[in-house]
């Protein structure tokens, strides 16, 4: 034990004299690790850019929200069967709710009626096309998770008066007010006036897609008024326990179907969306593209590999002669093996450190450049990068190692 | 330090020791493609501690496979071997390697150092493998160092020595482990002829020290130095006898 100790002490001390005595040699090599270790390194850190974007996406619909709406979220193949679907109805929320307030033990909270469409946006000179109008109730502020980053959301008052009052999305307030409070400001939406009393906070954009911050909520009565509600809209069910999301998915099926007044063996005609259904539409795409990724970047750190290992087979070659010495003061093959293994993890190692410094400065400077595409670096990915290192290094490594120890001494010694 | 040529009457011959290696009837043979070659017919030869033996012949009489065989690099194809007591010819690698390391000190006609340790690294290496601590692996080989006449050049790497000096910093690393034998291919071979006389008187005093010498030479004047000649062709034994 003690005796593989000294060993393995020598073994990196030789490591080291030889990575000195071949700078340049041992810079190249380490290079490719380098590289290599830099693309996967930076692709974990992107995979977990996209999963992180991914989770705080799906965070915004909220994990606790069920959306009845005529089509399922995700493509359908038989679409005539959803397209004669009746469209769903604002006043199908209010039964939805009397429903729930008759059952004791409901796992449903509360239906909100949301009736959308696009819009522009104008205050004074400044304008924004396609914002996103929702009509909705003031039980809407029940559902979201954004904070108000200045006012409130309309109350019950206001909504069932149909009050020419908004709330707008961030941005929407930063393009037409810029620094200014909107608060009480006269907005014209559609072409008609409405008060702002209150702006949401960003929230940023959902998968990159769709803004939440370029929106209009406005009280359902007064998006009557003024806009159609023929067009459908949807229902959000907030419900009280989201571990019991299923059942939840059940009553309320149980609900819209009572609303709808359909029959014993009628399909349904309508859909419950969720958040989970939608993650599990993304998650294979998810997986596609960290494989993809990780497959195209372990390629180049399988080129360092390469490196390694011809710069191995090569420092086996130069020192036939000193393996044949040591061989016959007494080095056993364990100890040569080790020997050209400790060089080979070596190099990797400081590959592995030298691509994990760059990709820290590469991860701070797009950090930095780009605040949008997020980024992380973990400590985590510090000790997977080490540990791919060390593995590069014993996988390339071993069979030029492996034959240094099965020389022949008598071969070796002669060698010149 | 003794002249080179002392009269052969008044050199000191120490009494032999107990048997060291016992080699009866050894063949070995090469394939070489097609051919097999006998490079040992079946040689039979007994060395005690305290000699101081010679072996020589000329090129292609065995003597290099005779001196892997005794330096346990090498096993034999056919008959004995055993090497204080115990039977070489069915050790595996690691068993041989552990022998050298123990029992043999090699001493190489080109040093055989490595060329970016210092001296006292390099005379460390087989207290390494012997699984010495550090500090007493430094201490034995500073000892070993000065022995030899080293003791100043303890951190001075091969290329800031001279060729004697090199032989002697590999004379000590031979002797560190305080091996059974000492086992010198051509050791003069890489010398010019003053240094190689010097050598030869180190040889001579670690004799009379009590150290066991085997000297692989196709020099006669080196072989001389031996109290023993042993002498090879065609892969036998020619003669083996005493110097006076």
């Amino acid at each position: 034990m003690k005796r593989l100790l000294y060993e393995l002490t020598e073994s990196f001390r030789i490591a080291f004299a030889q990575i000195r005595a071949n700078k340049m040699r041992s810079v190249l090599t380490a290079l490719g690790v380098i590289i290599g270790i830099v693309a996967v390194t930076l692709m974990g850190t992107a995979i977990r850019g996209i999963d992180t974007g991914f989770t705080r996406s799906l965070a915004m619909l909220g994990d606790d929200v069920l959306y009845v709406q005529k089509w399922p979220w995700g493509g359908v193949e038989d679409w005539w069967n959803y397209a004669n679907r009746p469209p769903l109805r604002p006043e199908d929320a209010d039964k939805l709710n009397h429903i729930i307030e008759q059952s004791p033990n409901s796992l449903l909270e509360v239906a909100v009626p949301v009736c959308s469409r696009g819009n522009s946006v104008k205050a004074g000179e400044n304008k924004v096309s396609g914002v996103f109008t929702i009509g909705t109730t003031a039980d809407y502020g029940r559902l979201i998770t954004a904070d108000f980053s200045e006012g409130r959301l309309f109350n019950d008052t206001e909504a069932a008066g149909g009050r020419p009052v908004c709330v707008l999305g961030f941005d929407v307030a930063e393009a037409l007010f810029q620094n200014r409070s909107s608060i009480d400001q006269t907005v014209m939406i559609g072409g008609h006036p409405f008060t702002v009393i209150g702006v949401v906070a960003k929230q940023g954009t959902f998968l990159g897609l769709f803004s939440f911050d370029n929106q209009a909520i406005l009280p359902l009565e007064a998006f009557r008024k003024y806009f159609s509600v023929r067009r459908g809209a949807e229902i959000r069910v907030k419900i009280t326990d989201k571990t019991r999301v299923a059942e939840a998915r059940e009553e309320l099926t149980g609900a819209m179907r009572r609303v709808r007044a359909q029959l014993p063996g009628e399909r349904d005609n309508f859909n419950i969306n969720e958040q989970g259904a939608f993650k599990a539409q993304l998650d294979p795409i998810k997986q596609g593209i960290a494989l993809a990724g990780l497959f195209i970047t372990g390629l180049s750190l399988f080129v360092g590999a390469i490196g390694i290992m011809n710069i191995t087979f090569v420092s086996v070659k130069e020192r036939t002669k000193e393996i044949g010495t040591r061989k016959a003061l007494g080095a056993r093959r364990r100890t040569i093996l080790l020997q050209f293994l400790i060089e080979a993890v070596s190099i990797c190692l400081i590959g592995g450190f030298v691509g994990l410094g760059l990709t820290y400065g590469l991860v701070l400077a797009v950090g930095a450049a780009f605040p949008a595409i997020p980024v992380e670096f973990s400590v985590s990915l510090v000790f997977i990068s080490m540990a791919v290192s060390i593995l590069t290094g014993i996988i390339s490594g071993f069979a030029p190692a492996w034959g240094a120890s099965r020389l022949d001494p008598v071969v070796a010694l002669r060698y010149e | 330090m003794i002249p080179s040529q002392v009269p052969a009457a008044s050199r000191l011959t120490r009494p032999a020791g107990p048997l060291v290696i016992d080699i009866a009837g050894v063949t070995k043979l090469y394939e070489m493609g097609e051919e097999t070659i006998h490079a040992l017919r079946g040689v039979t030869v007994q060395i005690h501690r305290n000699e101081y033996l010679a072996i020589m012949g000329p090129s292609g009489s065995g003597k290099s496979t005779l001196m892997n065989m005794l330096g346990c690099l090498d096993t034999p194809t056919a008959g004995r071997y055993e090497f204080n007591g115990k039977s070489v010819a069915s050790m595996i690698d690691d068993e041989l390697a552990d022998i050298r390391n123990r029992e043999i000190g090699f001493v190489f006609q080109t040093f055989n150092l490595l060329p970016r340790s210092t001296a006292l690294a390099n005379v460390e290496l087989p207290l390494i493998y012997a699984g010495y601590a550090p500090t007493e692996r430094r201490a034995r080989a500073i000892r070993a160092l000065e022995n030899v006449g080293l003791g100043s050049r303890l951190h001075h790497k091969p290329n800031e020595l001279s060729g004697g000096q090199r032989q002697r910093v590999a004379i000590a690393r031979a002797l560190v482990n305080s091996p059974s034998i000492i086992l010198a291919d051509e050791p003069t071979g890489n010398l010019d002829s003053k240094t190689g006389v010097e050598i030869m008187a180190l040889f001579e005093q670690l004799y009379e020290q009590g150290n066991t010498l085997i000297v692989v030479t196709h020099e006669e004047e080196i072989a001389r130095h031996a109290r023993r000649i042993v002498r090879l062709r065609d892969g036998l034994i020619e003669s083996d006898g005493s110097v006076y």
